[in-house]
């Protein structure tokens, strides 16, 4: 009997964590696949099977390709600027710099705000003639642009915001793993007459790749994640021009109530974020020193 | 780089920290510039601008915002509490209790840090009208309740308590959960600590799944209550919508102020893995 014992106290120890996993992960991930293959419920009509309707729907629905699109090039334009400028602001508040304190509070405080709070703050920058960017536009004689209304820079106002508001986490993590790293390196590839640059490429740099490959992980599942400022910004718009792909779901799923496409477009979203993970784990696989 | 060169790089990197530094605060500052001016100082930057409450007046009375604090106040200490008490359960069982299966079930607990409730709002949707539980703060907190990020965290931190102590407390007499509360949970305080950061944190701040099922007032958190109160009500009164956002970042911009050192050293703990 005793040998039974500590299985059972195992899985009753585990039982309510496990009971909420799967109510609100695994079954709803499984429920999605499977809906996606059925027809929206409308006035009193059930949901059909329909096999790959809703996903051959999918690929002449061009609003779908073209937050697919969005989404891509929003993730190319955050994820390596943000990764870049949170490198370099963990270097800079490493070291011995002058006003250390204050920098780290400046990078990190975008942060903590709501990314719904950080949407209006830029909402009311990026005002037409009177906001703070055209006013200081105005200043050097440029003219009035309508940054969110024109198809052209919506994406990109969304790109920058993104940037403001997550170069500051990403950076947290550099500088715990800056803090990682022995000053002996540091003080060996002074004496052999290493220059700052060269010590940062053949020694910090790779030493920093664990955390490098954990940021950009994070970056780009944030990058599928995170659409609050697309809701309090655009709306999507102008003519879907900044539609990322979760809130492409939203739209489908929440205004039009077409659940059973949602769900085929949430399968889309599920398989991009599975092969992330697959990626990780196997790159964490031949990285044995990263735990 | 030997000589003048590094000389003169070392201030010219300084410079270009601080402009950066300058470019990263200045959204904020100038948000706040906003917010305790007149309308008539939107933009316009007079020296000797008179200062005002009014606008967080305003903004305060415009909106049922007492009860967002509220709202949002209840669904992160409940969040908070119920994470807290299911992810030490968890990960006390995967940490210390070999039992069969375990590892398959680590793997598809940490499933969630890939797919986030956030990403299986259709469904989590469809399940909270099964509930019949739409429109409440428990619908917006439940699927947050069990954390793999929480259960791996505390994982990690259980394991590397000696297993003597465990062993000692056992032989007093101490029952698994006794040893649990006597000697894991005080050990790991300052994970608890960063844990509580960064979740209450989170859910302070998120957004899209309370939008989806919350429907009133008496539910709404604050971004929802922000986000209703600045696309509906307000027009183009940016110095009342300004006085609105602060308001609702202030208490998280308050606290991260006052424990600067322990949000960012929680940040950092939650970070490593």
């Amino acid at each position: 009997m005793r040998r039974f014992e500590p299985q059972i106290q195992g899985w009753l120890l585990l039982l309510p964590a496990a009971v909420l996993l799967v109510a609100f992960t695994h079954y709803p991930a499984v429920a999605t696949v499977w809906h996606s293959f059925f027809s929206t419920a409308r006035g009193g009509r059930a949901a059909q099977f329909i096999g790959l309707d809703n996903y051959r729907d999918m690929m002449d629905d061009p609003v779908f390709w073209q937050a697919l699109r969005n989404n891509a090039v929003f993730a190319l334009g955050t994820i390596p600027v943000s990764i870049a400028l949170a490198l370099l602001m963990a270097l800079w508040v490493n070291g011995r710099i002058l006003g250390r304190g204050m920098l780290r509070l400046a990078f990190f405080t975008p942060t903590v705000l709501p990314m719904i709070a950080v949407a209006n703050i830029w909402l009311f920058f990026y005002t037409p003639g009177y906001g703070l960017i055209d006013q200081l536009g105005s200043l050097f004689g440029l003219p009035e642009h309508n940054w969110l209304g024109n198809r052209d820079t919506v994406l990109g106002c969304l790109i920058v915001v993104t940037v403001w508001k997550e170069a500051g986490f990403f950076m947290i993590f550099y500088l715990a793993a800056l803090q990682q790293i022995s000053p002996v390196l540091g003080e060996a590839a002074a004496v052999e007459g290493a220059g700052r640059w060269y010590f940062f490429r053949r020694v910090t740099f790779p030493l920093l790749m664990p955390t490098t490959l954990f940021v950009l992980v994070n970056a780009v599942i944030n990058s599928f994640r995170l659409v609050d400022h697309v809701v309090a910004m655009t709306k999507g718009g102008p003519d879907n021009a900044s539609a990322l792909l979760l809130y492409y779901i939203y739209d489908v799923g929440f205004r039009f109530w077409d659940t059973g496409y949602a769900a085929a477009l949430t399968v889309v979203l599920l398989v991009i974020l599975a092969v992330l993970a697959l990626g990780q784990f196997l790159i964490l696989e031949r990285r044995v020193h990263y735990q | 780089m030997t000589g003048s060169a590094s000389r003169l790089a070392r201030p010219l990197e300084t410079a270009a920290a601080w402009l950066l530094g300058l470019l990263w605060i200045l959204p904020l500052a100038y948000a706040v510039w906003t917010a305790i001016h007149p309308a008539a100082y939107v933009a316009h930057f007079a020296p000797g601008a008179p200062l005002t409450a009014a606008n967080f007046v305003k903004a305060w009375n415009a909106a049922p915002f007492a009860r967002y604090f509220l709202n949002t106040v209840l669904l992160v200490t409940m969040i908070l509490a119920a994470q807290l008490v299911l992810s030490t359960l968890a990960a006390y069982a995967f940490a210390r209790f070999p039992f069969r299966g375990s590892t398959i079930a680590f793997l598809l607990a940490l499933l969630q840090l890939m797919v986030m409730p956030d990403v299986l709002i259709v469904e989590n949707y469809a399940t909270m009208s099964r509930l019949g539980i739409l429109d409440s703060i428990l619908a917006i907190g439940l699927p947050y309740m069990a954390s793999a990020f929480g259960i791996f965290l505390l994982r990690q931190t259980f394991k590397s308590v000696p297993r003597e102590l465990d062993e000692a407390a056992r032989v007093e007499g101490a029952g698994p959960i006794a040893v649990l509360l006597k000697v894991y949970v005080p050990l790991a305080k300052p994970v608890y600590i960063a844990f509580a950061l960064v979740s209450v944190s989170y859910h302070w701040n998120n957004f899209l799944w309370p939008l989806v099922v919350t429907n009133s007032v008496t539910t709404r958190p604050l971004t929802v209550g922000l986000q209703v109160f600045a696309s509906v009500d307000q027009g183009v009164d940016w110095s009342i919508i300004t006085a609105a956002t602060l308001m609702t970042s202030a208490p998280l911009l308050l606290a991260f102020l006052l424990f600067q050192r322990q949000f960012v050293q929680s940040f950092m703990r939650a970070g490593i893995r």
